[in-house]
């Protein structure tokens, strides 16, 4: 029966080996702030942090995780973290939401390794997360706004 | 007001997909009266509507004060704003407001802009509640003042209200709601409060922090998606691969030793697999070997449908409006331009793919977790398929990741299917129906797929003097529910709105229009009709002001003595982009503009674009870049202004990708687009800088979800023949290999 470690807890996931990370932080855990949008690696909705990487749920298989400490949405901590989540709410980048797990998780996995983005590392790092309602100049503002304040 | 009765094939089906279409998704229709007279007729209405704070405010003795939200939050802020107007009446501290969604109930909480219904569209959150929300704030106002003047033995008119406390100036004595609150509730509710003039307001007009952002953020706001009942399952439908397609036969063997699936049964509108988690009943899915008749589907591919568009449009169709000798106009004018647009069908394409979660509570009831955007028309669907009475189904209403009117159909189809999931199962426990990706693109319900030609004239002054339009599209409403309350004489007002209704002082004009015929379910689609009209308007004055030598400002203005509120956002945003000035000295950069109004808000945008190829031309790596969007937009009080700014920015964001590349085709009757990889929404990279200037204005407040979507199409379109002298009509903009003008 697989481990999973997330968010600090350690988990036994008894659960088809092939199913993707997504699904078992959804269903199996309950862990419901990682999105469902795509389902093929094309929206970012479901990016969590695997050992403080970005990677989307979607396309990880649970037999895969092996020891790599899972980070979602509900258990993200620290400065940077915090820092982002505080720039987001100050500029309410927010619309509908649905994508601001994912967008929040690359974003802080972007300032984690680079203090001063530019435009351009801003679009690198954030492409691959879709926001529907277009909420991406409040994503831009608010990820300049997080160096800032971090710096 | 509410029959319940199933569709009657010879009224509701022209042709014999759409019987096949009914019959496979097996449609319970059900009809409603539903006022579509303009805002302006029914201003009395909205502003005769009782006092009801119980039914909109809670104040809790911890002093929280809860606003009832009757409308769904799709993104677009609308609790925020709801409560805004709410709490300032109130006199509400802003930390202390929540919000929390109305049950379903169209006697307290219909929209008074759809008559007896409870529903969010139309851009009417805030335009239908804004005396309503009013009203009930001031009452619950003069209640806790009342049990303040009370309590104290003072007189009510020494008493103040402000940032959630009551005062007695003279005697300094203060009290918060909380401890007000229980008391107030004893007395009567005051029939006509008196409402703040505008200068006492403290939050309308600011900008007070959305209610959401926090939730959003930390991954607790809870989506329907994210519902989890105790027992519940997955369940997932296979639907015909072709609209009006059913099932022959199947085989669910292979499916049911799946790990993880429970069951497979058959609904109306396919076969359903059910299972423990959304990974088996994918898989479970994947294993049914299904034979599918397509004899009474649609089996058209889109080319097939426009062309039958294009030889309809050749006839004049029926007539939306009409005004001068057109023909004769025309055939004196010195110059003649004619033109064709398309539009294909687009898909909504929410984050949150559609999905509700339904179960049998132990009173004999339904329990049903949702983004319901049409809850009256929801609730009764599904108590038809249950076969109970309406009350017996409580709608609990959740954040909704987007919709842009995809929640909101007329015929309820996915809270209808997971009804009829449920009950097919024999309601063993709460089933959650979830669509994929793939089901939410492919299923249907698009924005049409139309088709405009249009020839105008003017004089040789330039001056237009004629203007025959024709329209070729399927009507949303012919065949639904609000059919007899909307469509006149066969023209639906939903789908020739923005331009047999055109401000521009056209002297002879005629709108004409074709209802499509084919088997495809369309549906209202972020700013419906005016997503196509505007479009074609925009870039057809732009072209005449060109033929004509003009200034398309200024051409523009000379158009619409009759409509200043448009005309004042086309100055404002012409002045703040710097019109005057044009666009940058680049190569193949341009500057293009467009103004309309919807759902009575008026928007103009000047879009900053670069287009062309390496070398300045069209070859086949032509692109359009957006560098620039410039908004001025008219909505009345602006209630929120950071909430509308934000609407603008984000109807630029999700239209972009719907003018440059966005389209769902048919190919033999199937959907080819079925994920974002095919059908891409805009992505960071390619947003334009937005800038919204709101007009100053003390009209009674209007909607802002839609009406920033129509105008950025001919922005744009006019910014390309600016940069490139590419006329292109038809969207998406495809600038590769075409010619110079």
């Amino acid at each position: 029966m697989p481990n999973l470690t997330v968010n600090g807890v350690a988990h036994a996931i008894d659960a088809d080996p092939d199913m993707p990370l997504l699904w078992v932080l959804r269903d199996r855990l309950d862990r419901t702030g990682t999105k469902y949008g795509c389902g093929i690696a094309q929206c970012g909705a479901c990016t969590v942090h695997l050992d403080g990487q970005p990677v989307r749920a979607c396309q990880v298989r649970l037999g895969d995780v092996g020891a790599q400490a899972v980070t979602t949405i509900e258990g993200v901590s620290g400065p940077v973290a915090e820092a982002v989540q505080a720039a987001w709410r100050r500029l309410d980048v927010v619309q509908c939401g649905y994508c601001q797990s994912g967008q929040i998780m690359s974003a802080i996995g972007l300032l984690s390794g680079n203090a001063r983005p530019t435009d351009a590392d801003i679009d690198g790092a954030m492409d691959g997360n879709i926001c529907r309602c277009g909420t991406y100049q409040r994503i831009r503002a608010a990820i300049h706004e997080a160096a800032r304040s971090l710096a | 007001m509410l029959n319940v009765r199933r569709p009657n094939p010879a009224r509701t089906a022209p042709t014999p997909s759409r019987r096949g279409f009914l019959a496979g998704a097996g449609a319970i229709v059900v009809a409603f009266r539903l006022d579509t007279r303009p805002a302006a007729a029914r201003g009395p209405d909205l502003a005769s509507v009782k006092a009801q704070p119980n039914a909109f405010v809670r104040i809790a003795a911890d002093d929280t004060v809860t606003v009832i939200v009757k409308h769904l939050d799709m993104g677009q802020g609308n609790t925020t704003g709801l409560a805004t107007i709410l709490a300032d009446e109130l006199g509400a501290d802003w930390r202390t407001v929540r919000t929390e969604f109305a049950p379903a109930d169209a006697a307290l909480y219909n929209n008074l802009l759809m008559g007896p219904i409870q529903g969010t569209g139309g851009s009417t959150a805030v335009a239908n509640s804004w005396v309503q929300l009013r009203k009930a704030g001031a009452a619950a106002r003069e209640m806790l003042t009342a049990a303040a003047a009370f309590a104290w033995k003072v007189p009510v008119a020494e008493i103040t209200v402000a940032d959630g406390i009551v005062r007695h100036g003279p005697s300094g004595r203060q009290a918060r709601f909380g401890e007000l609150a229980a008391s107030a509730a004893t007395l009567p509710v005051p029939a006509d409060p008196k409402l703040k003039d505008p200068s006492e307001w403290r939050l309308i007009g600011t900008r007070v922090p959305r209610l959401d952002s926090v939730a959003k953020t930390d991954g607790s706001a809870v989506y329907a998606l994210d519902i989890r009942r105790p027992g519940q399952v997955t369940a997932m439908v296979a639907r015909a691969p072709r609209f009006g397609g059913t099932v022959r036969s199947v085989d669910d063997a292979a499916a049911r030793t799946v790990s993880g699936v429970l069951d497979v049964v058959r609904v109306p509108s396919g076969v359903a697999v059910i299972a423990r988690d959304t990974w088996s009943a994918m898989k479970g899915r994947e294993a049914l070997k299904i034979d599918w008749d397509d004899s009474a589907a649609e089996t058209r591919s889109s080319e097939a449908i426009l062309a039958e568009y294009r030889a309809r449009a050749k006839e004049p169709g029926l007539t939306a409006s009409a005004r001068g000798d057109v023909a004769g106009a025309l055939k004196g004018a010195a110059r003649v331009i004619e033109a064709e647009f398309t539009f294909p069908y687009l898909a909504h394409a929410a984050m949150e793919p559609l999905n509700a979660t339904i179960e049998r509570a132990a009173d004999g009831g339904y329990d049903v977790y949702a983004g319901f955007q049409f809850q009256t028309v929801e609730q009764a669907t599904m108590a038809a398929v249950l076969g109970v009475t309406p009350d017996r189904v409580r709608l609990h209403t959740h954040w909704a990741g987007g919709s842009f009117g995809r929640r909101a159909t007329p015929s309820a189809d996915y809270v209808a299917e997971a009804a009829q999931v449920l009950k097919a199962w024999g309601e063993k426990a709460p089933v959650h129906l979830v669509w994929t990706r793939e089901d939410d693109m492919a299923g249907g319900y698009y924005r049409p797929t139309v088709l405009h030609r249009v020839r105008a004239g003017i004089d040789a002054k330039g001056a237009v003097v004629g203007w025959d339009h024709v329209m070729v599209g399927k009507s949303i409403m012919i065949g639904s529910p609000f059919e007899a309350m909307i469509v006149k004489n066969g023209i639906d007002a939903t789908t020739v709105e923005g331009a047999s209704d055109t401000p521009y002082a056209l002297p002879a004009y005629r709108f004409g229009v074709h209802n499509g015929r084919e088997g495809v379910p369309v549906l209202w689609w972020r700013s419906v009709g005016h997503s196509h009209t505007a479009h074609v308007m925009e870039v057809m004055i732009d072209e005449l002001a060109h033929a004509a030598g003009a200034d398309p400002v200024a051409y523009r203005l000379s158009l619409l003595a009759g409509a200043p509120r448009l005309a004042g956002v086309l100055r404002l945003a012409a002045e703040k982009a710097g019109w005057s000035a044009g666009a940058p000295g680049e190569k193949n950069r341009g500057l293009g503009v467009a103004a309309h109004e919807s759902f009575g808000s008026y928007v103009a945008m000047v879009a900053d674009v670069t287009a062309g190829d390496a070398r300045g031309g069209a070859g086949a790596d032509a692109a359009v870049k957006v560098n620039r969007i410039v908004a001025a937009v008219d909505v009345g009080v602006a209630v929120n202004p950071d909430v509308i700014r934000a609407q603008v920015e984000g109807a630029v964001g999700f239209a972009l990708s719907s003018v440059l590349r966005n389209r769902i085709t048919l190919k033999d009757g199937a959907v080819q687009e079925r994920n974002f990889d095919a059908y891409e929404p805009t992505r960071m990279s390619e947003m334009p800088a937005v800038e919204v200037h709101i007009v100053p204005s003390s009209v009674a407040p209007t909607g802002i979800g839609e009406p920033g979507v129509p105008v950025l199409g001919p922005a744009i379109a006019n910014a390309v023949f600016a940069a490139t002298g590419r006329r292109l009509r038809s969207l998406p903009l495809n600038l590769a290999g075409t010619k110079g003008a």
